[in-house]
This record gives structure tokens, sequence and C-alpha cells, in this order.
């Protein structure tokens, strides 16, 4: 054999598959504590320890108060419980590893003693833990009982009709969360508006954020349209804070602001920023980020968006990577702070990282399991691409089934999501002529309900957008003023819906820690605290969220596949006839080949799983075993439908003694008389791919058998795909058919078939 | 204009949330409106203003106590600040915020300014004392520095 071209004749070519594979765009990073590429240890990383003298602090984690920096400054005011502390960093950190996977040690009692313990205490702990443990640990710690999720609601074109469509889609899956932002910083008020729109379509309760500059954020929250924000970031180096542009006063006093105008608010942080920004010091990115977290608590904020989010891909770069996001989301948790676990900016191109990367937090349960799911397709995604997007929305809602695990999603039916869509950008369009701010065509409308991302819309470009969002800001339009257009032009219900989210201003209920809206109340870790203490207890899904969980697309049922099979059998009433002569008894002719068929076949099945008349099939198997000089004879079984049998039975009868078992799905043997059932002669046993060449080989094989030679094997070749996903469900249910016909001890029937098309 | 809010701490316990539920009694908007007068209809009719569903001091002190109550400290005091500066505009806001970034502050006299601002115009005492706080910690961290 020649060698192909460019293939190096001294390589295994394995590898040159591999190169292939999406997992080769990843790139890895080799350890390097030194330089910052560490996820657990790092070369600087100090060890644990606190003194106090004098109800002060005097050294923290190897650092003496007076070389304190910002950070450690305000983790040792502001986080540090001084009555608790000496105690609590006195205990093991192996002991405290324990009391984590521990159920009958209370939640309360942990995030009690973090009250005292410092960030590298924090990190050694968690860092004792293996992944399943810090999943367990954080399926236990994490804040509300109830889990969650987010969406991200973005487009390419900042189209503020796409925005409401797809903010009123999100909002059906069952999103607590959306988050928008805009590719043209100036469009901010349109997107603002547009998805508060959408978002109240439908029901109401779905907390809003537009992602914008800090000012311009609290602005866009005072007139109302947003209800939440998570862009507030902070660092664990005090250079990569100030590289921020901020310190942990400033942001404090931001989380002040927010609260102080009734918006729900959390931090950001997450592995590998400092990394990215330059200002590691040599510290690993579990301790940096604790740091981060002990800062967060300080300031008093609800919660974080944490778990690597911008770092997550560069974290996933090093050995341990992916199991220290999942760690910094436990110490997260820890903390009682909410967790928005990030699993948004994709880490990987594989596939299999992103669904390996997902599934601990999925089962686990989350606050928001991702911080944001992208729910519009990926180039839509004005963040970047995140874990899961509108392409691969199915499959997460089918990891919740196969798991029935809660990630806070459901599906939507093709009717429900088209008539959301045209209600959220008809709404919006009233909303927007209403104002005068813009008059948008039918064929716009139109474009925008049916596409599945913005390249498919004939709708606004970035610059008609930001003529409506100047307006917008320019006029001071606020919330109220868009609840009345609403109510003028008709939108009632959705202007109820979208006062009832402005409306939880008013208590701040929806401020404390982990708060989401669920069937108009507020739930949060206060009103929801996750209870977990050992099997049976914890979350649990109802039964009416098991049915939403498992209410996927396009299931099959025994009623579908025989609704199915009916279509077919008028068609194969044109094709064939089966006439019973009687008793089927052993044949003499030495060139005399029997079809074995099994119970159903013809009967009430008449398609093989490739789709092939059952009428084809017997017509080449009869061919070809004529075309090689044999007899053949079509006997029915009726006590068996498993293929060896059908098969040996049939051998049996056969004069030659070599028989050809068919079953209805197409599955066909050949057998010998004298053979073991399950020790056949050939086998095809992957119906679907099976072609009617095929069965015509294998009639001819069977007469060459007849004859005491020996044929070339016929190989139905695989290209390796998942038979048994694709097709065993639709097996299962068509071989229970075959097998209820089937009577023990019966006697085959002699059958005789007519082939309707032959005739003149 | 210091509002002379009731400080007094209710007691509230886990069992009081959420506040629009448990306890609408206490959950009154900025002009005096209950929860159940801030209606379709009052909005429609110019009856309820944006000012109505702002959050009130009052309404964070009482998150305060809830949070403290779930064992939350540290949140309890980020309501009590944010109590503080509901009353604040938005300008002054943004101008401390702004001031509080590395190295808008040429020297610590900004930041006592602001929080004499807080303390005496606004009566945000403990926020007040949070500015001052940083201003000691940017003198000795050296974020006083022009930064380009």
């Amino acid at each position: 054999m020649s060698e192909p071209k460019q293939q190096s004749a001294n390589r295994w070519r394995r590898f040159a598959d591999w190169d292939e594979r999406p997992l080769r765009l990843d790139r890895f990073a080799v350890e390097d504590p030194q330089n910052g590429f560490a996820a657990f240890k790092g070369a600087k990383d100090p060890a644990p320890g606190l003194a106090i003298e004098n109800g002060r602090v005097t050294r923290m984690d190897g650092v003496a108060a007076a070389d304190f920096d910002m950070i450690d400054v305000f983790i040792a005011e502001h986080h540090l419980d001084l009555d608790l502390a000496p105690k609590a960093m006195a205990m093991p950190s192996t002991e405290i590893a324990r009391m984590l996977v521990d159920f009958n040690i209370p939640r309360t009692e942990l995030t009690r003693l973090a009250h005292g313990l410092t960030p590298a205490k924090l990190a050694e702990v968690v860092a004792q833990l293996s992944s399943i443990e810090i999943a367990y640990a954080f399926s236990k710690m994490r804040a509300r009982k109830t889990p969650g999720n987010q969406a991200h609601v973005t487009n390419a074109k900042d189209d503020p009709l796409q925005l409401a469509a797809d903010a009123a889609t999100a909002v059906a899956f069952g999103f607590d969360e959306i988050e928008t932002t805009m590719r043209v910083a100036r469009n901010a008020w349109a997107n603002a508006l547009a998805c508060s729109v959408g978002a109240a379509v439908g029901r109401w309760g779905t907390l809003f954020q537009c992602a914008s500059e800090e000012a311009e954020e609290l602005q866009i929250g005072m007139a109302g349209f947003t209800s939440y924000a998570e862009t507030v970031s902070v660092y664990g180096t005090e250079k990569a804070f100030m590289d921020g542009d901020d310190t942990p006063w400033s942001k404090a006093f931001l989380a002040a602001a927010y609260a102080s105008r009734g918006i729900k608010m959390r931090c950001t942080s997450g592995a590998a920023s400092e990394l990215l920004m330059g200002f590691h010091e040599s510290k690993s990115l579990l301790y940096l980020e604790a740091r981060c977290l002990c800062l967060q608590r300080a300031m008093g904020v609800q919660g974080t968006q944490n778990g690597g989010i911008d770092g997550a891909p560069l974290a996933s770069t090093m050995p341990g990577g992916v199991r220290e996001l999942m760690a910094e989301n436990l110490i997260a948790v820890w903390l009682d702070l909410e967790c928005a676990t990030g699993n948004d900016a994709r880490h990987s191109e594989s596939e299999i990282r992103v669904g390996a990367k997902i599934l601990p937090l999925l089962i686990a349960g989350s606050d928001l399991i991702c911080s944001g799911f992208g729910s519009i397709l990926k180039y839509d995604n004005s963040f970047n691409p995140s874990s899961f997007n509108g392409e691969e929305m199915e499959d997460f809602l089918v990891l919740q089934r196969d798991f029935e695990a809660d990630g806070g999603l459901k599906s939507i039916g093709e009717s429900e999501a088209l008539a959301l869509r045209r209600r959220a950008v008809d709404a919006l369009s009233a909303v927007l002529a209403d104002l005068e701010l813009s008059q948008p065509s039918a064929a716009m409308k139109a474009s925008v309900v049916v596409a599945s991302g913005s390249n498919d819309t004939e709708s606004y470009l970035p610059r008609d957008v930001s003529l409506i969002s100047e307006e917008i800001k320019r006029r001071g339009i606020n919330v109220l003023d868009v609840i009345r257009a609403l109510a003028r032009q008709g939108y009632r219900e959705e202007a109820e819906n979208l006062l009832n989210v402005v409306r939880l201003r008013v208590s701040g209920d929806y401020l404390q820690t982990s708060s989401v809206i669920r069937n108009g109340s507020v739930l949060s870790a206060v009103n929801d605290a996750n209870d977990y203490a050992g099997p049976g207890t914890g979350y649990r899904l109802s039964d009416q969220r098991r049915r939403e969980l498992v209410s996927i697309r396009d299931v099959l049922d025994r009623e579908e596949v025989l609704r199915t099979e009916a279509t077919y059998a008028r068609d194969e009433e044109r094709r064939i006839r089966y006439r019973v002569l009687g008793g089927a008894e052993p044949g003499q002719p030495k060139n005399e080949v029997v079809i074995g068929l099994s119970p159903a076949f013809g009967l009430k099945l008449y398609r093989s799983l490739a789709g092939h008349p059952l009428s084809a099939l017997l017509r080449e198997l009869v061919g070809g075993i004529t075309a090689k000089g044999g007899q053949p004879r079509i006997v029915r079984m009726r006590h068996t439908a498993d293929t060896s049998f059908l098969g040996l039975s049939a051998a049996r009868l056969a004069g030659s003694g070599i028989g050809i078992g068919l079953q209805a799905k197409g599955t066909a043997v050949i057998h010998q008389a004298d053979r073991l059932p399950h020790h056949n002669l050939e086998l095809f046993s992957n119906a679907p791919i099976t072609k009617l060449a095929h069965y015509r080989q294998l009639g001819e094989n069977a007469a060459i058998y007849a004859k005491g030679e020996m044929p070339e094997p016929v190989v139905v070749p695989t290209e390796g795909e998942a038979m048994g996903a694709r097709f065993h469900a639709q097996v299962a249910l068509i071989y229970a058919i075959e097998t209820s016909l089937a009577v023990d001890g019966a006697q085959p029937e002699e059958i005789e078939v007519d082939f309707l098309e032959d005739r003149p | 204009m210091i509002r002379d809010d009731n400080r007094m701490k209710l007691g509230l316990t886990i069992g009081d949330y959420p506040l629009a539920e448990k306890r609408p009694d206490l959950v009154v908007s900025a002009r005096n409106k209950s929860l159940a007068d801030l209606t379709l209809e009052a909005v429609e009719q110019g009856a309820a203003s944006l000012e109505d569903f702002r959050i009130t001091p009052r309404a964070l002190r009482l998150q305060a106590e809830i949070a403290e109550a779930a064992g939350r400290p540290t949140l309890g005091r980020n309501f009590e600040r944010a109590a503080e500066l509901v009353d604040v505009p938005q300008e002054t806001i943004l101008q401390i915020y702004e001031l509080l970034r590395p190295g808008r502050a040429k020297s610590k006299i900004e930041l006592l300014d602001a929080a004499r601002l807080l303390r005496e115009q606004y009566g945000a005492g403990t926020m007040a004392g949070f500015v001052e706080q940083a201003a000691e910690v940017y003198e000795r961290r050296g974020l006083f520095t022009y930064r380009f």
C-alpha cells in the first residue's frame, strides 16, 4: 500500500487525528508557580496565621499589620470576627475540611466559623478536598436551597426588537436573571428599555441588569430599568486592584450606593484575573481568590459572581485549574455569599470539557449555575461565547433530565416560543411608537420574531439604536414612562409585570442574600435557606418541577411507534401480500434456504430501522438466494422474536441446514442447523445502517453456504455512530411489539409471499 | 436636610421576612404610600411617582436587622451604610465614588472633606467614618500620588 501524502512515515497517525480535534485548539500551560501559573500552590502563598493584640490584628497570613496592603487592612477590619478568630484559626485545616463534607455539621456552624478564618486558612482547608468532595461540600454549603440560572441577552446589532424577543424567550426558559450589554456603549439605554419590556412578557419576576460603565449603570438603575448589578469587580492583589482603577473602599462605597438605590448587587471576582493583569505576586489562583472573597464579605455585598469568570479560560490551562474554579466557588458559599458560579466565558473548545465542567455544579445545585448562560447564539453574545449558548440549550435541558438535576431551566414549545416572541416585539414596538422614539416596520418585526440570531434579521443597526438610546437618555425617560406607554397601548399585563419588578425596591426584600423571584415572591437564603443535612434533606425536585425537567421535545412512546407503523402499513399493502399456508415442516431440497421472519414482521411492523420497507428486504434476500442457485422458502416464527433463534429455527427447517433469521427492525443473521444458538455464520446487527444491497449479498452468501462453500462475509461498514443513542428507544418499543406476539411452543407457519410490484 | 428616621430597632427576625408579605405594615414608600397603593392605576393617574418606588432608609435599616438575624452582620452593616446614602444626591454619590478611586484625591484633605460633607450635610456618620478610614490607608499606601 502506498503512503498517503503529507503523512510522515515516522509518526503514529493517531496524533494527526488528535491534532484535528477541537480540544487541540485549547492551549495548555506548564505549572510555573513563580510566574503565577499555579492553581493551589503558589510560590509565595503564605502559611495561615493570625495574631491579635489588644483587640487589633497585628499579623495576618504572614504579614505584619504595618505592612498590610489595602486588601489586608480591609479584611482585617471588616471581615474577621476577632472574638471567633483565635479559636477558629487554631483548628486544624484537615478537621475543618472534614466538617465541610460532614452532613452532621450544620451549614450555619461552618458559615459562622468562616467569620474567624483568614484567606490563607480558607484556601488551605478547601485545598484538602478532592473534586468530588468540593462538589459535595458546595451542595451542602450553598446559600439558597432552590437552584437557579442566569442568561445573557445580547445581539450583534444591539437590535432592541431582538433583545425584547430574546428576553421574553429567556424568561420562558426559566432564567431568574438576564444580563445584557452592548456592542456600542452609548446603546445602553435602548438595551435596558428593550430588555425590561421583553422580560415583562409571559410572567414577572426575572431580574435584569445592563452591564455598562459604572456611573451610567447606576443611572440606568436609578431610572428603574434594571434591578441588579454584578459588574463590581474586585482583585486579590493591590496592584491589580489599582490597575482596575478602584480600591476596596471605592468598591465598598459603590456597594452601599447600589443598596441605597434599592438595586440588588453582587461583586465579581475570579481566578487568574491578577495573572491576566500582570500582578500575581507569585501567589496561587486559590489564595488570591480567597482574598477577593473575604474582601467581598467584608464589604457587605450579598453575593459574588465567581469561578474564574473572564479568567476561567486561563485558569483552565493549568493543572488542577478546573478543580480550583470549583474550590473558589466553595469558599464563596462557605463565606455565605450568593454565588453565581461562572460557567460563562467558555473555557474550552472541547464540548467534553465544557460538559464535564458544568456537571458537578449542576448536580450540586447553584444559586445561579451560569453567570450567564448565552441564551442567544454564540455570535450574538456581546460578552463572548459562554459555556452554554443558544446552540447548546437543548444539551443543557437534557443534562437536567439525565441527572434529574435542577439547572433552573425548562423546555418551551415551538408555538409558545413564537407567540412570546411576537408579543414581545409588538409590545416593544408599541412602546417605541408611543414614546415617539421610533416606528419599526412590519417587515422588521416579522424578521425578528422568527430569527434564531441577528444574521437572520432585517432590523435596526447599531447606529439606528444609538439615536433611540441617546433620545431615551436625553429626555430622561424612566421605567414608569415605559409602564404607562405599555398600558396606553393595551399591554396591561406587561405593564403590571414590569411594575411588579420595580415595586420590589420599596421593601428591599430582594437585597438579601441569594434573592430571586419565584411565583411572585422573593425567595432568598433567608426564607429558603439551604438546610441540607444528608439524604432526603435539602433541595429535592417537586413532582411538578420534575415534570418540567423531563418534558423535553420530541420523545418517543409506544403509541407514537404504532401510529408511525400504521402509516407504513398502507404503503406495504400495495407492495406485498403474505398468505399463511399452514404449519411449516422441514424441507428436503439440498439447496433450500429458509428465511425465518419474526412474529410481527409485516403484521404490525412494516419498516426496518434504516427505513427500508420490509417487502424490499424480503425481495433482496429472495433475489440473492435465487441468484446463487438457492431455493428460498419463507416461514414465520411464532415462538420467538430473538434473531439467533429465528435464524437457528429457520436453519433447522431448511433442507440445506442454512437459514436466515430476519427481524422487522432489519436485524438479520445467517445460521446453520448444527451450531450453538449464538454462534451464527453472519450477523447484521446494525440494522439502521444496513443497505438493501447488503441484504442482497446476505441472501447470496446463504445460498453459497448451502452449497457447502465459504463466501466472503458481508461487512456493513460503520462510522462509529452511537446506534444505541439513536435507535434503542425505538428498538425496545418495536421489540416489545414483536415479543408480545410470541407464544411459547407455537409452530412456525409456512408463508407464501406475493410481490405485487412484480405483477404486470 | 437630615431626615429624622425612626432608627429604633424593632427586633425583627427572619420570620418577618419577606417584609412585603409578612410585615406590609412596615413597608411604606418615601411619600408615605403602602405597597397596596402602588398600583398600575396609581402610576397611570400620576398618583405614584418614581419617588414612591425608591427604597427608604427605614426599609434598609429593617433589612439590616434581618441580615443580622440571619447571621450576616457585614451585609447588615452595608445596608446601614446604604441607609445613610439614600438621600445623598446622585451627583454627590458619583463625586465621592470618583474621589475614592486611586489617584483621584491628591491629598488626604480631599477625602476628609468628603467625609465631613457626608457627616454634616447628610447625617451619614458611618459612611463618613468609612471614608476617613480610606483616607488613612490611602496615605500609608501612597495613593495620593499623581497617576497618569
